[in-house]
């Protein structure tokens, strides 16, 4: 060593350093001499190039940023595999775990960060591993080589490069992830349920909304159980849950530690000619996960060294994902707010989606998917906080657009395959309508309607015929206005309904992305219209979304003006009993029920209950078997019966226990909007039959079908389905009836408003004299109710959803100045 | 500048995304809210409204649409959007650490610096 010069040492040979030299060295090659102290055995290589290591890509020497051979010309001595054990600024030397000791004037500290490990039983299994360095990478390969299944807890950046990686090695592989999108901290919604569907296409199993609960194995790694039960064997478990800074080293020897080594905008850290730099590093409360700030920091730090100007302010991060096929880019803050507009622009054939959030008349937050072509176009702009305001209109499709353009309603229509079904109630395929259309020169849609019947039936598909006429005859053909469903989108909710059947649409993401919603995740308008419709389409798999459901459904209860429930048991066609009466009394008394009240439905209503309490009034209720009256539900509420032949000297049938039975058939699957029922022993009509959704008039030689009456905003009489002979032949034409409005009403219109829009002798032909269609209805509707048919109140009697009631408590009070 | 007040309330994880919890504080209760960019806004519980209560609504972009009567609020500055016209309070929210923490200074005079516990419930 030559003396006289100064003496730089640094902690740590990662990427922030290595670039750190590079600049020293070019500028002042002579100044310091230089040693480095690294933990792992060997030279500098980039990091990032990991992921293409364990695909098979890359090899280690490939990826060697700085080998032997740099370290020698240029007079820095690397200590390889040389922990530092610990720093005393009180005499300026820092102590090998070898116990030598090395004298500084200057000293950094890079020690980079470690992978955070969540501490559940079985994270020190053999066969647990994480993903930093290239140990972790070989021990990895190893594992793989036997092909097998491997978890990959967190679907973040690096969670899902190492997913992707195993599966390249032959691994059957499954990432779990505690949010409800993937990367949610780099994308939004929208972009997080694309990046699922393609890594989902590539065979990674990806499984959102899942909190690991414990690893099992005897010696080594056998399954990962999630908190809901679910157990996934597998033999590595890579944990990629997030990285925090190591900063244990500098904390220990009394510098300024918060989440990470505290630095001023020189890289000084709070000690004297001490230097950090890097991700152990926390620069104004942020500390960085990514490359790009630590080359802008190293750039500082080269410069201090060298007693030059500059400082470091900060850095806007961008994050891409190294996943072959998989192009995505964020950057910035993209979160919604009051001063924030957005621009998406969705192209679902093509896959892509892109957002862009702008701030006054700057660009503040930008998340690509599929297209990534501009991205550092946008991520300049933002970068440089440039005005734009007068390309804003073209802004979203990129640099090279030039000209107006407007993303082209139909464009869900015209994706359409050639043999999509357009019409359910004929049959009538896409291609056949456009062939008629050519063929016979058709004009107008009655020319359409009876040439291939398409639309001639119960017109719900009037929409999508009327956009096929315009997608083939130009602009020549005019569609009728259709009042979209919201603001989000120019599509009616016919047109909503059958392009989720059309394009097997099953999660509201995935209806936003295909059908090209312009926000970015809807309103609250259209999120609990689309719920409804997903959960009628798909009962046996869609998950319903509970945040996109009112208050009511959600807890199951009615919510009132001053914030408190109500709660109405069901009381099967009106019927009690002194145990139910008793069971009532006891909970008024036991929970001082404000008020309790005999309701125009035939129930009992117990008003005034506070949210705490529902749990436990349902538990008390449910012990002499009362269960959830749905007063709350777009779904059955109640059935109105009268006494019928059973007391009654008129009475011409059971109207009670047809009541009962049409009840305990019907309840439970969730409607467009509440239903309600009621069954009269004879014409006299004491049950009120004929202003009900669905009524039922007992008579002599059998039973009067009504449908479509009202009495609420409206007063309406019913209009007569027809007459059958059997009470099993009522329960099953009205099964029927009842699905046929499923899955044609629009979200919150009564059966009597989705009767007159499609037509009260469509609804009683396709029920009363199509046997087969019927038949098929009746199937469809006992195949949702398999599932919807469980009580809430139990369920939450025991638990489910406790945080929705239970209060929290003790937490600590915090005065800061 | 008022010295800042900040109470612990929950743990980030506590509220569910596009979902609210209740925080009954010192008399009042205040609103909790997450969107679904894990940004968490609090703001007095009580629609300026009628009083509905703000945490049982829908939760869309950074917005809640009141249970009651249907008002659209904004969670970053408590006003009533569109045509309503009204206000609740707002909360200063930080999160550290997965612990979201609100500034309750409009709440409680000034106290010493220091830590102290006081019962808060949320639900
Ligand atoms: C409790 C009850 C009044 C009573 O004390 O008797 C009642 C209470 C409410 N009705 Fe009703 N309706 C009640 C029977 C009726 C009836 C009569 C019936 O069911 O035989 C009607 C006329 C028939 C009908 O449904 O059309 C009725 C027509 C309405 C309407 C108008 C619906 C329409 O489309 O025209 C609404 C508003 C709505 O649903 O949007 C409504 C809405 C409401 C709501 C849920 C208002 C709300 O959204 O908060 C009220 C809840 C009060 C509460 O906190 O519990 N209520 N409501 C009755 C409960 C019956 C039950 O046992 O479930
Ligand atoms: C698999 C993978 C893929 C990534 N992909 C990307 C990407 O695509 N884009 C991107 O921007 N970023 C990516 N990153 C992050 C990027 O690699 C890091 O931001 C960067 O490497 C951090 O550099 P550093 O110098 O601060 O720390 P590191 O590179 O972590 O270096 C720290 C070094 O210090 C050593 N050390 C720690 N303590 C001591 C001690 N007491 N004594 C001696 N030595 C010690 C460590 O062993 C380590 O070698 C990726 C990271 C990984 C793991
Ligand atoms: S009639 Fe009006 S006030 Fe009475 S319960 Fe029905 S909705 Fe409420
Ligand atoms: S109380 Fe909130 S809208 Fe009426």
């Amino acid at each position: 060593m030559m003396e006289g010069k100064e003496k730089l040492l640094i902690i740590g040979n990662g990427m922030a350093p290595g670039r750190m030299l590079e600049y020293l060295i070019a500028e002042d090659s002579n100044r310091y001499s230089i040693e480095i102290f690294n933990a792992e055995p060997r030279v500098n290589y980039n990091r990032l190039m990991l992921s293409p290591v364990l695909t098979g890509e890359k090899k280690y020497t490939d990826i060697i940023t700085h080998d032997d051979h740099w370290y020698e010309q240029n007079n820095i001595k690397l200590h390889k595999a040389t922990p530092i054990a610990s720093i005393d600024t009180s005499v300026k030397t820092i102590t090998t775990s070898k116990g030598e000791t090395h004298e500084y004037s200057k000293l950094v500290i890079a020690t980079g960060s470690v992978p955070f490990v969540i501490p559940v039983p079985g994270a020190d299994l053999s066969g647990v591993m994480v993903y930093r360095d290239l140990d972790d990478v070989d021990n990895m390969i190893k594992a793989a080589s036997g092909g097998g299944r491997a978890v990959v807890i967190g679907g973040g950046l690096l969670g899902l490069e190492a997913a992707a990686g195993l599966h390249e090695q032959g691994m059957s592989v499954t990432v779990v992830h505690l949010a409800d999108t993937l990367m949610e901290k780099q994308l939004d919604s929208a972009a997080g349920f694309l990046l699922k569907e393609s890594m989902s296409e590539k065979g990674i199993d990806i499984i959102t909304g899942a909190n690991t609960q414990q690893i099992v194995g005897s010696e080594t790694v056998s399954a990962v159980v999630l908190e809901d039960g679910r157990q996934i064997d597998c033999e590595l478990v890579v944990m990629a849950v997030g990285i925090k800074p190591s900063a244990g080293l500098a904390k220990d020897a009394g510098l300024d530690v918060h989440r990470g080594i505290v630095v001023d905008d020189t890289l000084l850290t709070s000690e004297k000619d001490v230097y950090a730099l890097g991700e152990c590093v926390e620069h104004n409360s942020v500390v960085y996960g990514l490359v790009a700030p630590l080359y802008e920091m190293a750039k500082v730090l080269a410069s201090q060294l060298l007693q030059q100007p500059g400082q470091y302010t900060g850095s806007t991060t961008s994050a891409k994902l190294k996943v072959s096929g998989v192009d995505l880019f964020s950057a910035g803050d993209f979160l919604d707010n009051d001063r924030r507009e957005e621009i998406v622009l969705r192209d679902a054939k093509e896959g892509i989606y892109k957002r862009l959030v702008i701030e006054g008349d700057k660009l503040c937050g930008i998340v690509l998917y599929g297209d990534t072509a501009d991205s550092a176009w946008y991520f300049d702009l933002l970068r440089r906080g440039e005005t734009i305001t007068e390309f804003r209109d073209t802004l979203i499709f990129g640099q090279a657009y030039q000209g107006a353009g407007l993303v082209d309603p139909s464009a869900a229509v015209a994706a359409l395959p050639d043999d999509a079904e357009i019409c359910g109630c004929n049959g009538i395929c896409k291609s056949s309508i456009v062939e008629s259309i050519t063929t016979h020169k058709l004009s107008t849609l009655d020319e359409v309607r009876s040439h291939t019947k398409a639309s001639s039936s119960c017109g719900t598909c009037t929409g999508l015929v009327e956009q096929l006429m315009s997608l083939t005859l130009g602009d020549t053909y005019q569609p009728s206005a259709i009042t979209p469903m919201c603001g989000c989108t120019g599509l009616g909710h016919d047109d909503v309904r059958r392009l989720i059947r059309t394009h097997s649409l099953q999660t509201i993401p995935a209806v936003m992305q295909t059908l090209e919603w312009s926000s970015s995740c809807g309103c609250a308008k259209c999120r609990p219209a689309l719920n409804y419709y997903l959960v009628c389409e798909w009962p046996e798999h869609y998950k319903d979304d509970y945040q996109s459901r009112f208050i009511n459904e959600r807890v199951h209860a009615n919510i009132q003006k001053d914030g408190t429930f109500s709660v109405v048991p069901r009381m099967w066609g009106g019927m009690t009993s002194a145990d139910e009466l008793r069971a009532i009394a006891d909970v008024v008394d036991k929970f001082n029920v404000p008020a309790v009240k005999v309701t125009g439905g035939q129930r009992i209503d117990l008003l005034g209950i506070e949210k705490e309490q529902l749990p436990e009034v349902w538990k008390d209720l449910g012990k002499v078997g009362f269960v959830s009256g749905h007063a709350y539900a777009k779904g059955l509420r109640t059935v109105k019966t009268c006494v019928g032949d059973t007391w009654c000297r008129f009475g011409t049938q059971d109207s009670t226990g047809l009541g009962i039975r049409l009840e305990k058939t019907l309840w439970g699957s969730w409607t467009p909007a509440k239903v309600k029922l009621a069954v009269s022993g004879c014409p006299r009509n004491c049950a009120e039959a004929t202003c009900k959704d669905i009524g039922v008039i007992c008579v002599d030689s059998g039973y009067d079908l009504h449908f479509a009456g009202a009495a609420g905003l409206d007063i309406k009489g019913t209009e007569v389905l027809g007459h059958v002979s059997s009470e099993d032949e009522v329960v099953s034409h009205i099964a029927a009836l009842l699905q046929m409005y499923r899955e044609q009403g629009h979200y919150l219109e009564r059966i009597y408003k989705w009767a007159r829009r499609v037509g009260v002798d469509v609804v009683k032909q396709q029920i009363m004299d199509d046997e087969s269609n019927r038949n098929q209805l009746m199937a469809r509707f006992f195949a949702s109710q398999k599932v919807a048919q469980v009580d809430p109140w139990e369920q939450r009697g025991k638990g489910l959803h406790a945080y929705e009631f239970a209060p929290l408590k003790a937490t600590k009070l915090q005065v800061v100045a | 500048m008022k010295k800042q007040h900040w109470v612990r309330v929950a743990q980030l994880a506590d509220i569910p995304v596009r979902g609210a919890r209740r925080l009954k504080y010192q008399g009042t209760t205040i609103a909790l809210f997450r969107t679904v960019d894990n940004t968490v806004y609090a703001i007095g519980d009580q629609c300026p409204h009628k009083g509905g209560p703000l945490s049982q609504g829908i939760v869309h972009d950074n917005c809640v649409t009141c249970p009651l009567h249907n008002w659209v609020i904004s969670l970053e500055t408590g006003e009533a959007q569109g045509a309503d016209e009204g206000q609740v309070s707002v909360y200063l929210v930080k999160i550290e650490e997965d612990t979201v923490l609100i500034d309750v200074s409009n709440h409680v005079e000034p106290e010493p610096a220091g830590i102290q516990s006081i019962p808060v419930s949320i639900s």
